[in-house]
């Protein structure tokens, strides 16, 4: 596989307006749906807040129950609708469910006990705290119609002709200031014809300056001028050439494809996940730890399609796509709800590759350190595709470690050394560097 | 004037018209050369499209390819579980405790395990009593590993499945219980309640069972003299820790005498407490590592020592024997007989005698003593072996009468005297199953192999000593296709259990006493004062009333135990105590005696495949991957054995043939060992194997060949043999010559009442013609770096408490990752040991001796005669050891002359070494005086040529992830396992507390179990270590030199007082 390098300058401002503009046509859809949605349903369901019931839904109810999918129990689209023309069971038998279903079980009513052995014996948690109006919301959400999220489609084409938009503006910029200089060159060439007219006719010789040698010529007569100039391109040259030397092996802005398309955006953007709840063991270990397939499966085994924004190239389809490729490797049967414990481990591609020679240590850095992730690793929660921020070299460590200071406040550990210390060089605060952060052997080993 | 002789080849050339002759003449070579059958094909060249510059454009656009596509990175994939196990972190360390019960090693050890595989075995520190990790045991990791394992169950040479196994094996032995033929199990010692209890199901199922317990080095002796003493078989306990005086007859029980394990009690007695040591007094053929650490030593053959044992024997306890010793040996008997009379009850006496007599004296002195480091109620049960048993089972399986032999944890073929009468018998087995790691010189002749797991792969329990318990557990899922011996019996007893459940049961029922398995579980061991004795098949078992384990004698006491003692001690010391006494008085021999030894690296030879313990250089003799035949220097002069220097360095030696009873062991390597008795020869266990191993493993030779009727004392005759042996011999220097400031002795006389300058000065210079100490900082050249703030780390090295057995070497092995360089470098001092133990030999009497000659040489001609003699050491040398790694020194010697820098000295002490910033000039090297610098010659990893554990996928398993393994053309050393410390205190800074004294350590420090070794933190003024280092014995390592080391050792003190 070769790695794939794209110039980080050019691209991310670029990225950068996309999402911005993304974002806020995306908002002001999003609330006139809002807006919308709630005027006309306020109308239909009267007794019911379908608003605060997708809320009570999300926070109780999502982690088993999809509107329109039978997860680990059942679709509970107007679920109060269809038991009471199927079953004839009204709210109270619901209600009864909702706070005790297993009690309801126990008294032997015939339904209830027939939705527990379709569902595996898996008995619902009771939800005994949640009043009436709580579950009127709830059912006025479940109650609500079906809403094919057709918007998406102009959203995608609002922010890309917007983003095609910024791209020409800069382009008509450009073709403005090249049509300004032809402009400026041909009135000076038309200053210079009329200028040369004038002479003619007044009989002055304007081609007395050819005597005078060739500018070429007289430089390299001029042999202090050509040693300087041979020793300048020499010193430039060794320049670029050793700057050429220093970048390889350094991988910033190493982006390669990964097998899934992971979108850190979605995830620790949007979603604004904590990088630690996914990378835990950068707290207690040398390595952040790439996420095994099951703390993937926390989530996704409820959250199944993608409904956030989407663009051309990566549509909600993609998405999808690259969910069932988790649920593939993971072996987990959406259909069936249960692993099928045919697993296929994802065989990511490595970005941030530290040689074998250097230690280096996470949970010194984010756990006693307090470091920000982004502060090696870059704007993560901006990044659709992962790639290298930071150049990972050794100037790059060392330079941090002659700015940052050591987070001393509260730790038993450094009590006494930063006493001794900050009397020693006569500071309050102290460098990683000031306390031997500097020293080979605390990372070479 | 030239001759007109002619010459002639053959008869045809004196036909003068011969055509034959003309034709050869003019033909240089008989036999055409086929060069016509390349070139001359012209049509096929000429169709080829491939031309001359064709070709060379071919090379040179495919090497320009390859060398542009290097400059490509590589691309690195990253696989992360799909279900994380809960108690792995990547990158964080777990620890299991478990327990190692091989046969020949038993150790409750804790086993570190990083993303779920073994690297490192470390000391349990629960576990003190049950036997602390020796070299081999700190080795046995690597064996997971093995390449050439067994990696599922065979059936001759064909792959079988394990139910194929089950099914035919089975049947085979319902026809072999049908014949009414004997089923016999070979195994181990196993020590294991649980696998006595499945046995004897076994045996109730099949009726004509035999279980034969085999030692491959016999302890018979010494069980059957306590059996018939004690009426249970199973040796004596001692703790040598509460001796003050230790008088050893041949008992090298600071290695594997009675299985060892008794090092670290002795080491505590070693060091000077309020002026007091213990005084051990050694009588002894062989220069054992307890014979180089006693304070006086007698070097007797082992006909003198049954004859020394028996007069003092006499002295203490009474009666008479004639015995015809030399007048010296007798005089130091009778001193250790005043000595031990009196220390009274402080005094032990062991001996290492295989003879029946010799172990009944002793125990019959010790009883008589009282001795309070003498413990035979606390019965150690990791030797059970049967000589008797074992000889009558060859002769059964010759006669035909054995049907099926079930071998587990034993490898007779290489280790019995008589493998050849084996194999017949073998051969007339029905059924023969080998459970066993390796296709060894028995598993390939058996019928069945079946594939054994690892101890760490495996489930077990040990009864170490009576009421001290170990638990194995597995710390890795078994890497192929194996079962343990244990599950192989509950599935042909019928059970359906696996035997971790079948351990819980038993425990449960009969060991914890109503205690958690779990915390037995996580502890590794369990400590009871009761022990269990599993016979019955029902698993049934009955607390013993008669004994009563731990050392509490009070309790003893409490059950009327002493009583019985005491009236059984009366009757047996009447008679056997004395009888066997005239009877060891009456020992003679004939010629030279062999006396067999097992060496600190290899023990019995169960692990010759390892190359950390194949390079692990002698404790004594230096010598690595080699046995020898051990001579005294008198011997080898009249036997015209030689050992001479070659100019690389290297030593070589004579080789002889060693013939016992008829039986000749041809080639064996000869060394010159100072310190052999006359009239003996030694030869170690362990070497020469021929099955099972890489070819660079096979080293050595057999000298279970010659162990008859497993008697570790053979007479022997020996002869010369042509041809010199080229050995691995890493120190040549044997001696000191005088060079009192590298190891610094005294006595503990002089300890007691002289002052510290006198016995540990500090080395003077002249400063403007005064004598100055060098500590001074105004003869300093350098300007001293603040080191008070922050750590500071020291290493004390305890002389005293240092008994050489080399624990510390593989266990800085296997956690800096240091390579195996094979035979070849090692001889040509290139081996990569980042600590080595010197060995130091005096040629006076005593290091003090050597020092006195050294003070009193007077001009150039006695300097040259002196210095000559100083050279080779005594007949009986002191010997002492002396850890050596990187000194870490503060002013140190190779930093400033690295030209790129890539040594440096951290503020923490230690002296950093960057790998990758080394460019390989050795001038490092060229400039440490304590020569710790090791250079990679060569690529260690992944190179055919080192097909040592690095080359396989399976081998590279056991590296530490923590510490990079180096390149060619690379300097490495000792880094004070900065990653070890920089781990403390980066846990320290996460729970936000302060370090406490201990919790440093490196890897040398926490595999020490004598104490010797102390790490630690010197500006923490409460350490230990900061106590050492302000001890009046601490002194640097050639303190004179002004490098002011961050490793210190402590003055070794001998206790030469005589009684």
């Amino acid at each position: 596989m070769k790695k794939s390098y794209q110039s980080l300058e050019d691209n991310s401002t670029i990225n950068m307006k996309q999402v911005i503009y993304r974002k806020l046509t995306s908002k002001i859809i999003r609330l006139g749906f809002i807006v919308l949605l709630t005027f006309s349903t306020s109308l239909k369901a009267q007794e019911g807040d379908p608003a605060k019931g997708k809320s009570l839904f999300n926070t109780n109810c999502a982690a088993c129950h999809n509107l329109d999918k039978q997860m680990t129990g059942p679709a509970l689209r107007n679920v109060e609708a269809r038991l009471a023309d199927d079953h004839g069971l009204d709210r109270e038998w619901l209600k009864s469910w909702i706070r005790n279903s297993a009690g309801l079980i126990k008294s032997g009513d015939s339904y209830a006990n027939q939705i527990f052995a379709e569902f595996n014996n898996t008995p619902m948690t009771a939800f005994a705290t949640l009043s009436d109006q709580d579950i009127a919301d709830i059912l006025a959400y479940t109650a609500q119609e079906k809403v094919e999220p057709k918007v998406d489609v102009a959203t995608t084409g609002g922010g890309a002709t917007q983003a095609s938009g910024s791209g020409i503006s800069n382009e008509i910029i450009l073709g403005a200031l090249a049509l300004l200089f032809a402009l400026l060159a041909m009135a000076l060439i038309l200053v210079r014809q009329t200028l040369n007219k004038f002479a003619e006719a007044k009989g002055v010789d304007v081609t007395g300056g050819e005597t005078r040698l060739p500018l070429w010529k007289a430089f390299v007569k001029n042999q202090f001028l050509v040693l300087v100039t041979a020793i300048f391109l020499l010193l430039a040259s060794a320049y670029f050439v050793y700057g050429y030397l220093m970048q390889v092996g350094v991988d910033q802005g190493y982006q390669p494809v990964q097998p899934i398309h992971f979108s850190h955006k979605i995830h620790a953007g949007d979603n604004g996940i904590d990088c630690k709840y996914c990378h835990s063991s950068a707290r207690v270990s040398k390595t952040s730890g790439i996420p095994s397939l099951n703390v993937c499966m926390n989530c996704h085994k409820s959250i199944y399609e993608y409904n956030g924004e989407t663009t051309v190239e990566h549509s909600k389809e993609f998405y999808d796509g690259e969910i069932q490729k988790l649920y593939a490797a993971a072996g987990w049967s959406d259909a069936d709800q249960k692993y099928t414990g045919e697993s296929q481990p994802v065989k990511w591609v490595r970005i941030h590759n530290l040689p074998d020679f250097a230690y280096f240590n996470h949970s010194q850095h984010v756990s006693v350190g307090g470091i920000q992730c982004q502060t090696c690793h870059g704007p993560v929660e901006e990044m659709e595709v992962m790639y290298q921020h930071a150049p990972l070299t050794m100037g790059w460590c060392i330079n941090c470690h002659r700015e940052t200071e050591v987070k001393v406040q509260d730790n038993e550990y450094y009590a006494k050394i930063h006493e001794q210390l900050s009397k020693k060089y006569g500071v309050e605060k102290l460098t990683a560097a000031q306390m031997g952060g500097l020293e080979c052997g605390k990372c070479h080993y | 004037m030239s001759s007109n002789k002619k010459y002639w080849k053959s008869v045809e050339e004196l036909n003068e018209n011969s055509s034959i002759v003309e034709t050869l003449k003019q033909n240089e070579f008989v036999e055409e050369i086929p060069t016509d059958e390349f070139l001359g094909d012209k049509a096929s060249l000429e169709s080829s499209s491939t031309t001359r510059r064709d070709f060379l454009k071919y090379v040179g656009f495919s090497t320009a390819a390859a060398s542009l596509a290097a400059c490509e990175g590589p691309v690195i994939k990253s696989i992360p579980y799909v279900v994380q196990p809960e108690e792995i972190i990547p990158g964080v360390a777990n620890y299991y405790a478990t327990t190692i019960a091989d046969g020949y090693d038993f150790a409750s050890v804790l086993v570190k395990t990083r993303e779920g595989r073994p690297i490192k075995i470390e000391n349990n520190a629960l576990a003190a009593v049950n036997g602390s990790a020796n070299a081999r045991v700190n080795a046995s990791v690597l064996g997971l590993y093995d390449s050439l394992r067994v990696q599922g169950p065979l059936k001759g040479d064909a792959a079988i499945t394990w139910n194929e196994f089950d099914a035919q094996t089975n049947q085979k032995l319902n026809e072999v219980k049908a014949s009414g033929k004997q089923i016999v199990l070979l195994t181990q010692t196993f020590a294991s309640p649980s696998t006595s209890a499945l046995i004897a199901e076994f045996a109730a199922k099949f009726g004509n069972v035999k279980h034969v317990q085999y030692d491959a080095v016999s302890e018979s002796a010494a069980l059957d003299a306590y059996q018939a003493k004690y009426g249970e078989r199973g040796l004596a306990n001692y703790d040598f820790s509460k001796a003050s005086t230790i008088v050893s007859i041949g008992a090298d029980f600071l290695g594997d005498w009675q299985g060892g394990g008794f090092d670290s009690g002795y080491a505590k007695g070693r060091v000077p407490n309020h002026g007091k040591m213990s005084r051990h007094i050694q009588f002894e053929s062989n220069m054992s590592l307890t014979g180089a650490n006693a304070d006086k030593r007698v070097p007797l053959t082992p006909t003198q020592q049954k004859q020394a044992l028996a007069k003092l024997y006499t002295l203490l306890v009474g009666g008479s024997v004639s015995v015809d010793l030399p007048e010296a040996v007798a005089q130091a008997v009778a001193n250790a007989a005043a000595q031990i009379k009196s220390a009274g009850a402080n005094a032990v006496v062991v001996t290492g005698l295989q003879d029946v007599n010799a172990q009944t004296v002793v125990l019959e002195i010790n009883s008589h003593l009282k001795s309070k480091a003498y413990d035979p109620k606390t019965t150690i049960k990791t030797r059970q072996g049967n000589d008797k048993a074992v000889a009558a089972l060859v002769a059964d399986m010759k006669a035909g009468k054995v049907g099926a032999i079930i071998m587990s944890g034993v490898n007779p073929m290489y280790t019995l005297p008589n493998a050849a009468d084996f194999a017949e018998g073998l051969k007339q087995t029905d059924l023969s199953i080998a459970f066993s790691l390796k296709k060894d010189e028995t598993s390939a002749l058996a019928q069945y192999i079946a594939a054994a797991p690892h101890y760490l792969e495996s489930w077990g329990d040990v009864e170490m000593k009576k009421g001290y318990y170990g638990l194995t557990q597995p710390t890795i899922r078994p890497l192929f296709d194996t079962r343990q011996f244990q599950e192989a019996l509950l599935k042909w007893n019928g059970s359906a259990t696996t035997y971790h459940d079948y351990i819980k049961q038993t425990w449960n029922t009969s060991v914890l006493g109503g205690a958690s398995f779990s915390q037995a579980l996580h502890d590794g061991v369990f400590t009871t004062n009761h022990s269990v004795v599993v016979e019955t098949p029902e698993g049934a078992h009955h607390e013993d009333k008669t004994f009563v384990g731990g050392i509490i004698e009070d309790v003893a006491e409490g059950l009327g135990l002493k009583k019985e003692e005491e009236g059984t001690v009366e009757t047996t010391t009447a008679t056997s105590g004395a009888a066997a006494a005239r009877a060891l008085a009456g020992a003679t021999s004939q010629g030279m005696e062999l006396v067999f030894y097992s060496k600190t690296g290899m023990g019995d030879g169960q692990q010759a495949n390892n190359p950390w313990l194949q390079e692990f250089p002698d404790p004594i003799s230096r010598v690595s991957w080699d046995n020898y035949l051990t001579v005294s220097k008198a011997d080898a002069e009249s036997l015209n054995l030689k050992n001479v220097h070659v100019a690389t360095g290297a030593l070589d030696g004579s080789y002889a043939d060693v013939t016992v009873n008829g039986t000749t062991l041809k080639n064996v390597p000869v060394l010159i060992q100072p310190g052999q008795a006359k009239g003996t020869v030694g030869l170690a266990f362990g070497y020469g194997r021929t099955e099972g191993l890489k070819e660079e493993m096979k080293t050595g030779v057999n000298a279970f060949t010659l162990y008859q009727d497993f008697n570790t004392v053979q007479n022997v005759t020996v002869a010369a043999a042509a041809g010199m042996h080229e050995f691995a011999c890493i120190q040549l220097h044997n001696t000191l010559m005088g060079r009192g400031d590298i190891v610094k002795e005294t006595t503990l006389e002089i300890f007691n009442t002289k002052d510290k300058s006198h016995w540990n000065a500090i080395p003077m210079v002249s400063l403007n013609h005064e004598e100055t100490p060098v500590t001074s900082p105004d003869v300093d050249l350098w300007d001293e770096f603040d080191r008070s703030i922050g750590h500071h780390f020291n290493l004390s090295i305890d002389l005293n408490a240092c008994t050489g057995c080399g624990a510390c070497v593989i266990a800085c092995h296997a956690e800096n990752n240091v390579p195996v360089v094979g035979k070849e470098e090692v001889r040509r001092s290139r081996d990569m040991h980042w600590l080595r133990i010197d060995r130091y030999y005096s040629s006076e009497d005593s290091f003090e001796g050597d020092n006195e000659k050294k003070d009193n040489i007077a001009g150039l001609g006695s300097s040259l005669t002196g210095f000559g003699e100083m050279e080779h050491p005594a007949d009986n040398p002191q010997v002492a050891f002396q850890p050596v790694m990187c000194q870490h020194c503060n002013h140190a010697p190779c930093e400033t002359v690295c030209p790129v820098a890539a040594t440096s000295h951290g503020r923490q002490g230690q002296n950093h070494m960057a790998y990758n910033r080394c460019v390989g000039t050795r001038y490092c090297a060229n400039n440490c005086p304590y020569k710790v610098r090791r250079f990679n010659w060569f690529l260690y990893n992944g190179n055919d040529e080192f097909d040592y554990h690095m080359n396989d996928d399976l081998g590279r398993m056991v590296l530490n992830p923590d510490v990079v393994v180096r390149s060619r053309g690379v300097m490495e050393k000792c880094s004070m396992c900065i990653q070890m410390t920089q781990k403390t205190v980066l846990d320290a800074k996460r729970d936000g507390r302060v370090i406490k004294d201990g919790e440093f350590q490196t890897a040398c420090s926490a595999a020490c179990s004598s104490g010797a070794m102390v790490f630690g933190d010197i500006n923490d003024k409460d350490s230990k270590v900061a106590h050492l280092k302000a001890d009046n014995r601490m002194y640097h390592l050639l303190e004179h030199i002004g490098t002011k080391p961050n490793v210190i050792y402590q003055t070794k003190v001998r206790n030469t007082t005589e009684a």
